[in-house]
């Protein structure tokens, strides 16, 4: 039975490939829509800032993080998970603020703001009384 | 194309298919529950690896501390990891998406080798866990010199 937690390797056709070869896995990822911003927040365990490279271009937001080879000279015993890099990509709907998108990377947990443009911020109507 | 039927293989795809059907349901509520993490799901995944000093239990943790994490280490070679997974808190927010877990986890399993309890040391960097374990002397390897006669 295939686990809620189970890490999930990518395998959509429609995704473009790239030159590095290996296993690339899809992270966990929950979004969250507040008032001013779309945060989203992502797993990705050995994902270090300087491996990690996220992109936002045409309303579509590309998040993906190489994960090096954890050591060097062992020999495993069991592999209950796979070890590749991360990748994702989302389109994003909404107006977004594309010179305030902000994230933060710490302890393998990604945070992405990406703070709504004002346009499209909501307003609260005064109803004045006729 | 033609190919003899085989009422028998049919039913059993039939059956794969209804089980799938069951176990995507049952996972589904799974997810819908707070114990997600829980619920016959063994989290974390693990990997093994070994060197001939050392074992090595790694697991990936993201966005626990390891004060979160309890890890005990037996005598009789029984290595265990239990912690908890805070929820978000979003305050005002709407959910577009939540994949990510949390909950209570535990796992109890029996290590492959004899290992030193004392001097294990656990490390979380990045949201990866790496316990490492020495091995006792005696389970280290130990080349087998081949005499010629």
């Amino acid at each position: 039975m295939e686990t809620a937690m189970a890490k999930k390797s990518s395998s959509d056709s429609t995704q473009v490939e790239r030159t590095r070869n290996g296993v690339t896995y899809t992270p966990r990822i929950d979004i969250v829509e507040k008032d001013d911003e779309l945060t989203l927040y992502g797993d990705l365990p050995g994902v270090t800032r300087d491996s990690l490279d996220i992109q936002f271009e045409n309303r579509e937001l590309t998040i993906h993080g190489k994960v090096r080879p954890r050591q060097r000279d062992e020999r495993y015993l069991y592999a209950e998970y796979g070890v590749g890099d991360f990748y994702r990509a989302f389109t994003i709907g909404q107006e977004i603020d594309t010179a305030k998108i902000s994230a933060e990377l710490s302890d393998g947990v990604l945070v992405v703001h990406l703070p709504k443009a004002d346009a499209v911020k909501p307003r609260r109507i005064e109803v004045k009384a006729g | 194309m033609l190919t003899r039927w085989q009422p028998l293989s049919e039913i059993r795809t039939e059956m794969n298919r209804l089980q799938n059907e069951m176990n995507r349901l049952i996972s589904r509520f799974d997810l819908g529950d707070a114990m997600a993490v829980a619920t016959g799901a063994t989290y974390p995944a693990l990997n093994v690896c070994e060197t001939d000093e050392c074992l090595f239990v790694e697991a990936e943790l993201p966005g626990m501390q390891l004060d979160d994490l309890e890890i005990y280490a037996n005598g009789s070679n029984q290595l265990s990891i239990q912690g908890e997974r805070k929820q978000l808190a979003v305050g005002s927010g709407t959910w577009h998406r939540q994949e990510r877990g949390y909950g209570q986890f535990s796992r109890l399993f029996e290590l492959p080798s004899d290992v030193d309890a004392d001097g294990v040391q656990a490390t979380l960097k990045d949201g990866v866990l790496t316990i490492q374990l020495p091995k006792r002397e005696e389970a280290k390897a130990r080349r087998i010199a081949v005499k010629a006669e």
